[in-house]
């Protein structure tokens, strides 16, 4: 590159601490994957498939962690170790210190009995009502009923369903089904809650309502959330931490914020783009050289992170040069509770650009990148 | 119709009952956990036991396969061992029951197939351990199905015991061949006729109605 470099990192965004929990005994357990492989078989004679190859993941307790990835991209099995449903073919899963493929069988029950889960489909028993619902847990946990009842009343005022007590899940909306399956999976209150694409079969407003709930619980209980999804999103909505799965492996993990700011890994970019509305316009994206050869401006990306999302960088840059800075796309978006922007822009494509360019983004901690070049 | 043949009938529609009530009732007890454990014990499943899955479908695909009549014969001497006799309407209880019990396990072991996979799922991320997952997953989720098919059992039921007049079983049919037929009394045969008519729609509509009841999946006003 000549014209224009890409420009040092702006400085490291630290780790945000877990959101403090309501009763600090009850604070959600640390997940460790320490080189987990997966293969099935199908059949004897059939060639082994890799569903997950050489995973290394630490879920910080009390997170609200991501996983997203494509459909086939390891990301159910993954979350399925945690609890037991499958068994890695190598490696280790520690859940609050238990390696979960070690634990013999009643171990194992009770691990699950801490660790709560929510599915797509919802998986609620037709035959049982709201109430019954919710219940089931505790029963099969050898609850007695008079805290059985007075459990599942506070669990069904906390998804907010107290009209609902007496349904069976057919004259339930989606939405509210997923309450009820957030409701069951809390019963037994669990250390950890696993989310199964549970927005997935929703619509995008239900979605958010179901988003804010889980946003809550975390909060309000410290439990923590691991969610597979292949909605980026999602990630946006609530996560604290992300991880980017393809072909079985973690391509890329960090706190939202920072992936969001600077995703290196190729799929990693195309999810974020789905959302910052850091996609390139077609036409201009089909015009682009990589070369600056004989071209009249440069395509930047600027990315606003933290307070430096509301700084008035174009205008000054145009000010400054006495330069045309003509905004193609821009979007300005709140993750992980703080301003994140995101802008496309063309500038002549000058030397003296190039470094003033570089003079602002250090001076302001901005992100920036040429995505190429146009005639 | 005189008194005389009105009393037969009277008679033959209890026996009936009776042999069709208490084989039901035996057949569903041997059949139930019979047809769970056929649906929860292939591979991979609740309770793997492949191969003693394979030899028990194997039993029960034996028994399906027999003509009733045969059966009925084939198993006098076992018929002896548990009735203490192999002639009348209690013997032919044991008959019946053995050739409900099959039909039962089957249709108890697709209605349970046919729970959705997810639940079971579910369930075992909660904790449960395979009987909870049995008694209070698999079970009530497959009711509907099961009150369905034990509904067309005793349908069969009602038709299999007009051919244990072959061994001094009595009942309806029974009553049909050797009246209405072999004695040329046409409006026996009639009766017998109607009166089946009658049980088995009786038996269907409140099958269909307990049914009815028990499926939530059906939104009901």
């Amino acid at each position: 590159m000549n014209a224009l470099t890409r420009f040092p990192d702006p400085v490291a965004i630290p780790l945000p601490e877990p959101p403090p929990a309501e009763d600090p005994g009850s604070t959600g357990s640390t997940i460790l994957f320490r080189n987990v492989s997966k293969e099935f078989q199908a059949r004897d004679k059939d060639p082994a498939v890799t569903a997950l190859d050489g995973v290394d993941l630490a879920v910080p307790g009390g997170s609200i962690t991501g996983i997203i990835g494509r459909s086939g991209a390891g990301k159910s099995t993954l979350l399925r170790i945690i609890n037991g449903l499958d068994r890695p073919t190598s490696g280790s899963v520690v859940v609050d210190g238990a390696e979960v493929g070690n634990l013999e069988p009643a171990r194992l029950r009770d691990l699950r009995r801490s660790i709560g889960m929510i599915f797509q489909h919802f998986n609620l028993l037709s035959s049982r009502t709201v109430f019954d619902n919710i219940a089931l847990p505790l029963e099969l946990a050898g609850t007695p009923r008079a805290e059985i009842r007075s459990r599942v009343d506070e669990l069904i005022e906390l998804v907010g369903l107290g009209d609902k007590r007496g349904r069976y899940p057919v004259e339930l909306s989606g939405g509210q089904k997923q309450r009820v399956g957030i409701a069951r999976a809390l019963a037994t209150r669990p250390k950890v809650l696993l989310s199964d694409e549970a927005t997935s079969a929703l619509d995008p407003e239900t979605t958010r309502a179901i988003l804010a709930l889980l946003k809550r619980i975390n909060a309000l209980t410290g439990v923590t959330i691991v969610l597979i999804t292949h909605e980026m999103q999602v990630i946006k909505e609530i996560c604290d931490r992300v991880a980017v799965i393809e072909r079985g492996r973690i391509i890329e993990e960090g706190p939202v914020y920072e992936v969001f700011a600077r995703p290196r890994a190729e799929t990693t970019r195309n999810f974020v783009a789905s959302v910052t509305g850091s996609a390139l316009p077609r036409d201009l994206a089909d015009r682009l050289n990589a070369s600056p050869d004989g071209a009249g401006s440069a395509v930047i990306r600027i990315v606003f992170t933290g307070e430096h999302a509301t700084a008035p960088v174009i205008s000054r840059l145009s000010r400054s040069l006495d330069i045309d800075v003509n905004v193609l796309s821009g979007q300005v978006d709140e993750i992980g509770g703080r301003p994140f922007g995101n802008l496309i822009v063309t500038v002549p494509a000058r030397r003296d650009v190039s470094a003033a360019l570089q003079a602002l983004a250090t001076a302001h901690g901005l992100h920036t990148e040429i995505l190429g070049y146009v005639p | 119709m005189s008194p005389e043949i009105a009393r037969l009938l009277a008679e033959a529609t209890w026996q009936t009952l009776y042999m069709v009530t208490v084989a039901g009732l035996a057949g569903t007890l041997l059949g139930l956990p019979l047809g769970v454990f056929l649906a929860t014990s292939g591979k991979g499943e609740l309770f793997q036991a492949v191969a003693v899955n394979r030899v028990l479908g194997l039993v029960v695909n034996a028994a399906r396969s027999t003509p009733f009549i045969i059966l009925v014969v084939a198993i006098i001497p076992f018929t002896r061992l548990v009735a203490g006799t192999s002639i009348g309407t209690t013997a032919a209880i044991v008959p019946l029951t053995v050739a409900a019990t099959p039909f039962i396990a089957r249709i108890v072991e697709a209605a349970i197939r046919e729970v959705d996979q997810g639940l079971i799922e579910a369930s075992r991320a909660m904790g449960a351990t395979a009987f909870q997952i049995v008694r209070k997953v698999l079970l009530p989720e497959a009711l509907p199905a099961i009150v369905l098919g034990l509904t067309l059992t005793a349908v069969s039921l009602i038709g299999y015991s007009a051919m244990v007049g072959a061994v001094g079983g009595g009942g309806l049919g029974d009553l049909g061949i050797r009246f209405g037929y072999q004695r040329f009394m046409p409006e026996v045969m009639a009766a017998v006729v109607i009166v089946l008519i009658v049980l088995v729609q009786g038996v269907q509509s409140i099958g269909e109605s307990i049914a009815r009841r028990v499926n939530r999946r059906l939104r009901t006003a």
